[in-house]
């Protein structure tokens, strides 16, 4: 069946009749990044309101894969474990060189962590779920569709919003204003602010099928990757699957390729017709498009703030476009609460810049490698891959020289400045690291969302103003304390050692002997007291 | 780049390379150094190494 497009209601908001008080964080667009940020802010107590000038769910699956990160994050916020019931999560991926396999590898996930490497599911649901979620805070997220923001002035200490509805423009204000309109930010183009990068003049069609039968052969979902496909006289194809039976197809059509005369059916139909054989299937959504790799040159820009594709865009191989986001996400809320709420200076957001700018670099950096690997730009580039081709199929090196996209992984932030440098197992700046602990719980749950001093073993807390303290594998204590299950968490993160998690889940600090000048002092750190002062 | 790491075998070395060559089109001959150039790259595996290797072999290029 089609995804039921229903559309939001349009309300007339109430600066339409008057003045209304000014809000913490205006939110532009009701995307994935935006609604994330909306729900982040809500479970931190901090009001928003959302302008989006549509009112539907994204059109076509668009954002389909979704990794292990950014459904640990989407735990946090309440939709994780709906969208992993909902996803198709896959294991076997084939690669193919022609007609032949080249090799296929099982991601057999391993034991002991809550989410999968990543799922496929189409962003419309995501961002239905999100909108679900957003209604359970109807004193905190006030979403407004239809309200398109036309214009803007970053007065110093609030920003005016100008904001269009069908029933007329109405003016309202707010202390942070965070631009999440996407790659083509009309906020970003409003300010003149240079989005620049590498280009690429490759042209691909991405397609959603519906089919009953699986072109896999088998019930198993599967992830096929073609370079040089015999049934289509392009670089390369992609086939995996979404829920719904519905199949995701990418084909490389090359740089000199109209794309408006492609996006037709009579173009598509036979190119699929080729890649699936005689099996039914009903076309249910298209796109042709090209791509590019760039990014703003800051991401906070005053009261103006960017997350996602508005701040930084990159190619589709290895899923960083959306991940990449929802980690904008991850790290911005709970600084922005911070400082909305009076906890922090304003200087904080400006750790939110350096560190997604440096992961924003990684991610651009390992897009553009998967391009270029994909997009031979010379003959002798084409020789160099297939020949890499040619060995991968006895050779492991080769295969791990094959790119077809390397997929989305946490960022790190080690060596930044928030970070209290240590030589602990897990190294401060690493995301978490999931674990299970007794009576179902995961540690995902008993850490994210604030800071957390969490004790693996023999290790005693200090109590801290601002911290909440666990206890994981330790006789009873004045805080929660759990224990491990097959003694995962303490392999991960070492025995008698004490970790500071940041709201994020990031670790900020390690304790072999948490005194409570250290931690404290690291505590300082890590909400933006540089000096180290406490 | 100043060690001779071959010494006395240099010349048995350079035969074989050439007789690896032998009979084989211009194009097969391109495509079995770029084979040749990955494997390599994966025994040395050291990558500092190689972008030595890399740039003093780019100096010769003629001009």
């Amino acid at each position: 069946m089609p995804y039921d497009y229903k559309p939001f209601p349009y309300i007339a908001p109430p600066g339409l009749t008057g003045p209304e008080p000014r809000h913490a964080v205006a939110i532009i667009g009701a995307g994935p990044i935006g609604l994330a940020l909306a729900i982040d802010l809500a479970t931190k107590g901090v009001s928003n309101v959302v302008l989006d000038d549509n009112n539907v769910v994204s059109v076509g699956s668009r954002a389909i894969c979704w990794a292990k990160r950014t459904l640990e994050i989407f735990d946090r916020l309440g939709v994780g474990e709906r969208m992993l019931a909902k996803g198709v999560t896959w294991q076997v991926g084939r690669l193919f060189y022609g007609a032949d396999e080249v090799y296929a590898f099982d991601l057999l996930p391993e034991d002991g962590h809550k989410y999968p490497a990543f799922i496929n599911l189409q962003q419309y649901y995501v961002e239905e779920y999100l909108i679900d979620r957003a209604r359970d805070f109807p004193d905190l997220i006030d979403l407004r569709f239809k309200n398109a923001v036309t214009d803007h002035q970053d007065r110093g200490d609030h920003v005016a919003l100008m904001v269009e509805t069908p029933d007329g423009s109405y003016q309202l204000e707010a202390q942070y204003c965070v631009a999440c309109d996407g790659a083509g930010s009309p906020t970003r183009k409003r300010m003149g602010l240079a989005f620049e990068g590498q280009t690429f003049d490759e042209h691909f069609l991405i397609a959603d099928v519906e089919m009953d039968d699986s072109p896999f052969g088998t019930d198993t979902p599967e992830r096929w990757f073609w370079f040089e496909p015999p049934f289509h006289n392009g670089q390369s194809a992609l086939l995996h699957r979404q829920p719904d039976n519905i199949y995701r197809i990418d084909l490389q059509l090359g740089p000199e390729t109209d794309p408006k005369s492609e996006a037709t059916e009579e173009k598509v139909i036979p190119r699929i017709r080729a890649m699936v054989g005689d099996r039914p299937f009903r076309l249910d959504w298209m796109s042709v498009y090209k791509f590019r790799c760039a990014k703003l040159d800051q991401f906070v820009h005053g009261r103006m703030i960017f997350a996602g594709d508005s701040a930084h865009v990159v190619s589709p191989f290895g899923a960083r476009g959306g991940n990449g986001g929802i980690q904008d996400v991850d790290n911005l809320g709970w600084k922005l609460a911070r400082v909305v709420q009076g906890q922090s200076d304003a200087s904080l957001l400006d750790s939110y810049d350096q560190e997604r700018r440096h992961c924003c670099d990684e991610n651009i950096l390992n897009s553009s490698r998967a391009t270029n690997f994909m997009t031979p730009k010379s003959p002798i580039e084409a020789l160099f891959r297939q020949e890499v081709l040619r060995l991968a199929h006895d050779m492991p090196f080769a295969r791990r020289l094959i790119n077809s996209g390397r997929l989305s992984m946490p960022g790190s932030l080690a060596g930044l400045p928030l970070q209290t440098a240590n030589t602990a197992p897990i190294r401060p700046g690493t995301a978490i690291m999931d674990a299970p602990l007794a009576n179902h719980v995961w540690l995902l749950d008993a850490v994210q969302g604030r800071f957390v001093l969490t004790g693996f073993g023999n290790v005693a807390l200090p109590d801290i103003d601002g911290i909440d303290r666990i206890g994981i594998e330790q006789a009873a204590q004045n805080y929660p304390v759990y224990d491990a299950i097959d003694n995962l968490a303490l392999d991960r993160y070492g025995a008698d050692i004490a970790y500071l998690f940041r709201p994020d889940g990031h670790v900020a600090a390690a304790f072999f002997d948490p005194t409570p000048q250290a931690v404290a002092k690291a505590y300082a750190r890590a909400c933006g007291k540089i000096d180290g002062d406490v | 780049m100043q060690n001779d790491n071959l010494g006395v075998e240099g010349d048995g070395i350079y035969a074989a390379l050439m007789a690896a060559h032998q009979g084989l089109t211009e194009a097969e001959s391109h495509a079995l150094n770029a084979r040749l150039v990955l494997i390599m790259a994966n025994e040395i595996g050291d990558g500092q190494k190689l972008k030595t290797i890399f740039s003093t072999a780019g100096q010769y290029a003629e001009t």
